[in-house]
């Protein structure tokens, strides 16, 4: 196929053709910037938990009066929820995965150093790494002697009597692998005050934050063996057979309710819920900007029409003379593909670097990495598409024009 | 001669229907999408207390200890219970409030309705006068009250409608978490968006059921809510236990009604760490901030990063549609060359030619318009769908409306601009020779 004569028609036309361009530049632009935000928005909510989600419920109650002792209640409640038909295990957790309120600690390796080493989530409870079904890579399971009242611990903190503080912890792998690179974490150190040392027991595979933002420290989780009186923050952890849940989230909070019917349920839902509504906002946007792609390869495609189409119309007289003087209907039709293909290649080209600038600007403004060059192709490619897709039509129209045209007038 | 042009632009625009529907269908979509999320954004960034903002300040002072201080370092973003107490009981602004939130359960009375928890927000008595709270009923307590730590509260109107049908309830009792509390005032409808006083009990479309006496909720042990920062060998508290003496979590407001004010409370805050240090309570030399209301938020950024990020987005969106239109209106302007051609042999000026074509333009940027107004309505309809905070919020105001329109004529206006200016420049000899 000749180039050169199309280029030649295009500098008749330079001002349409520049429009084309420039249309196509930007979609382009913005088509390889939205798709690589997808793919940031799925890999966010694909976020590792470490717990087994599919087999989870959570059940929050609060009280309206505060009344016995607390400790009590939770160990009463504990071994309601145990009865249960069909539950495997039960927790007492200050906070779960993915739950959004969060308990953090400014972890020190050395008491006296004067800037942290990194901040961590803290859970407490009992029974909480078999529940949810954690990994324990190395070392051993918090144990019931190793427990301490809440109460007595705060007491503890502001007397500094440290004998009534908690002395051990479970850690993640990612926050051992940070604190201690390539070595045993086992046995060492970590202190979340100058007085509060805690020796690490146990390394779990994973287990994530509960307002996990940040993918860097999502992983920076700490299980310390606190026990915790009820209170209307504190969630019990339900372990069961995933086709079972249903059924025995409701037969657990019957049982809670058959306790003590002045109780309020504040929560109640399965993991796959927690993880859902975590993600909302992140759904929302890859679902915005599926629609944002599709809108505008929908206005350029019929731009690219209704320009095409417009071109083949002021043509009908040319294009009846070359099918005059020999040309066949299949020239025609690639002389408005080809046509096409160019105008989107400097459209796609422009659009590249359009593409790097406003990954730069999104760099700078809302915290995003850089655009992988594995993106830009992406772009190429549906725009190339969409291109010959859209010309197609006015493309045939114009090769159905027959060589008679060219002996009639206007 | 307006009315001409209107008659001809309706003319032309129905003689080539593909052609106008595709330019009226590309500004509706870019105009709906850009309107949608300028929606959103206008109504999550708005001011929360308008006409008072202005004179709402937000002290910080630095009480941490040593470990972690660099100079450049924001101060805590609330304040110690002591900090707080000795803040309020200065009084050196026209008005302040100290504050925490929390859940408290309600027990009704009679069996008809099961006891329920509500947001509660813990605060002292210029809260009402300071943020202008409109009262339905009677009204807040005063600063006696909060010595006193009264069994006192004001509730909110939809809690008096839940409660006691809609009635005038000051005076009754309602029974907050075991204990008697009078009713003294019943507030009107007042949620502020964003939720500027305190950000960590949620941003948007958060708003407390009962108000009560901050030292009423200690001597009570209700419980709280929100954000708690501690150092040292703080620890945070549970409900019974208040957070320890080096945690900061309570929020503090003033009012300051005059720049020269603003000054002098800015010295008071740095004299007051001052003297704390020399007392060996601060250790940290003095860093102060005293925002006001809307730098506060900004300073929180509190507009979500995806919320601006989606309308960056519908206005590119916005651009292609543009140029898209420009294309196809040079398409439909060289096209009925021929007739420009004639008119203009006919003796019409070129400017009459151009302001006939941008007549044109204009119609399909009203037209577009009308487009986008429906398709943001959609628009915002699915944003409202969402499960977001700020969901609930997104409505289209009047203003929104007149700017849909305003933006619409506007843009394709300059839209219109580089095909009405080639169609003009068509040599009418030419034109007429070639028919």
């Amino acid at each position: 196929m000749d180039i050169l004569p199309i280029l030649s028609t295009l500098r008749r036309h330079k001002l349409t053709a520049g429009l084309l361009v420039m249309q196509i530049a930007l979609t382009c632009a913005i088509v390889c910037n939205a798709v690589f935000l997808i793919g940031q928005r799925l890999q966010r909510m694909d976020m590792p938990s470490g717990v087994a989600e599919h087999e989870l419920l959570q059940i929050q109650v609060a009280d309206v009066v505060n009344s016995g002792n607390p400790y009590a209640r939770v160990q009463e409640d504990l071994a309601l929820l145990r009865q249960v038909p069909g539950v495997q295990s039960v927790a007492f957790s200050n906070q779960v995965p993915f739950g959004g309120s969060s308990s953090n600690g400014n972890v020190l390796l050395d008491p006296n150093q004067p800037q942290r080493t990194l901040n961590a989530t803290t859970y407490f409870g009992q029974n909480l790494v078999p529940t949810m079904g954690v990994q324990l890579v190395a070392g051993r399971d918090l144990r019931d002697e190793d427990f301490v009242d809440v109460d007595t611990a705060l007491k503890g903190l502001k007397t500094g009597d440290t004998k009534s503080l908690p002395h051990v912890t479970l850690i993640t792998r990612g926050m051992a692998e940070r604190l201690w690179p390539g070595q045993n974490p086992l046995g060492r150190l970590i202190y979340l005050t100058p007085t509060v040392g805690l020796r690490v027991v146990g390394v779990m595979a994973s287990l994530v934050r509960p307002n996990a933002y940040d993918a860097a420290t999502a992983q920076y989780t700490m299980v310390i063996p606190l026990r915790m009186g009820a209170d209307r923050g504190m969630s019990y952890v339900i372990r069961a057979r995933p086709q079972d849940r249903t059924r025995v989230l409701a037969a657990a909070l019957a049982a809670l309710r058959k306790a003590d019917s002045q109780r309020i349920v504040t929560t109640r839902r399965s993991f796959d819920e927690v993880r859902r509504h975590f993600f909302r906002d992140d759904r929302a946007m890859a679902g915005i900007l599926v629609g944002v792609i599709t809108a505008l390869l929908v206005v350029t495609a019929l731009g690219i029409v209704g320009l095409a189409s417009f071109w083949v119309a002021q043509r009908r007289r040319t294009i009846g003379v070359r099918r005059a003087l020999g040309a066949t209907r299949a020239n025609i039709l690639h002389y408005f593909q080809t046509e096409n293909f160019l105008l989107a290649s400097i459209g796609i080209a422009l659009g590249m670097v359009l593409a790097y600038g406003i990954n730069l600007f999104l760099m700078r403004h809302y915290e995003l990495p850089r655009l992988p060059a594995i993106y830009f192709p992406v772009g190429a490619v549906a725009l190339w598409l969409i291109g010959q897709l859209a010309v197609l039509g006015p493309a045939l129209r114009a090769a159905a024009v027959p060589p008679v045209v060219a002996t009639r007038s206007v | 001669m307006f009315q001409y042009y209107f008659d001809l632009a309706w003319r032309s625009l129905k003689r080539n229907k593909a052609l106008t529907a595709l330019m009226v269908l590309a500004i509706a979509l870019g105009i709906g999408a850009s309107i949608t999320t300028l929606t959103v954004l206008h109504v999550l960034s708005g001011d929360p207390l308008p006409g008072r903002s202005g004179e709402i300040y937000y002290p910080q002072i630095d009480p941490q200890d040593l470990r972690g201080m660099s100079p450049s370092k924001e101060p805590p973003s609330q304040l110690t219970l002591i900090d707080g107490m000795n803040l309020l009981r200065a009084a050196r602004a026209d008005r302040q409030a100290l504050m925490k939130g929390g859940e408290v359960p309600i027990q009704p009375e009679g069996a008809a309705l099961d006891p329920f928890y509500v947001d509660a927000r813990y605060t002292t008595a210029d809260f009402f006068a300071m943020f202008g709270t409109p009262f339905r009923f009677g009204h807040g307590w005063n600063a006696a009250d909060d010595e006193a730590k009264a069994r006192q509260v004001v509730i909110s109107r939809d809690l008096d409608a839940k409660l006691f049908g809609g009635a005038n309830s000051v005076g009754r009792t309602l029974r907050i978490s075991g204990t008697a509390f009078q009713i003294v005032g019943v507030l009107d409808h007042w949620q502020p968006n964003p939720h500027f006083y305190d950000l960590d009990t949620g941003s948007y479309a958060a708003g407390e059921q009962v108000f009560l006496p901050l030292q009423t909720m200690i001597d009570l042990h209700l419980s709280r809510d929100g954000s708690n920062d501690c150092w040292g060998n703080g620890g945070g508290g549970t409900d019974t236990v208040l957070p320890a003496d080096t945690c900061v979590w309570l929020q503090f407001w003033v009012q300051l009604n005059s720049p020269a004010k603003v000054e002098a409370y800015r010295q008071f805050l740095v004299h007051y760490s001052q003297d704390q240090r020399a007392l060996g309570r601060f250790q940290r030399p003095p860093n102060v901030r005293l925002r006001s209301l809307m730098q506060w938020l900004d300073y929180n950024g509190v507009v979500p990063d995806d919320v601006r990020l989606q309308t960056w987005l519908a206005f590119g969106f916005l651009v292609v549609c543009l140029v898209n239109t420009v294309g196809l209106m040079l398409a439909k302007f060289m096209r009925r060359a021929g007739e420009l051609g004639v008119r203009r042999a006919l003796g019409a000026s070129r400017r009459s030619l151009f302001e006939q074509l941008l007549v044109e333009a204009g119609v399909i940027g009203l037209v577009g318009g009308g487009g986008g107004a429906v398709l943001a309505l959609g628009g915002l309809w699915l944003v409202r769908q969402r499960s977001s905070d700020y969901a609930s919020l997104a409505h289209l105001d009047p203003g929104m409306l007149l700017t849909t329109f305003v933006l619409a004529l506007g843009a394709t206006l300059l839209a219109g601009l580089l095909p009405a200016w080639r169609a003009c420049q068509i040599a009418p000899a030419l034109q007429l020779k070639s028919h």
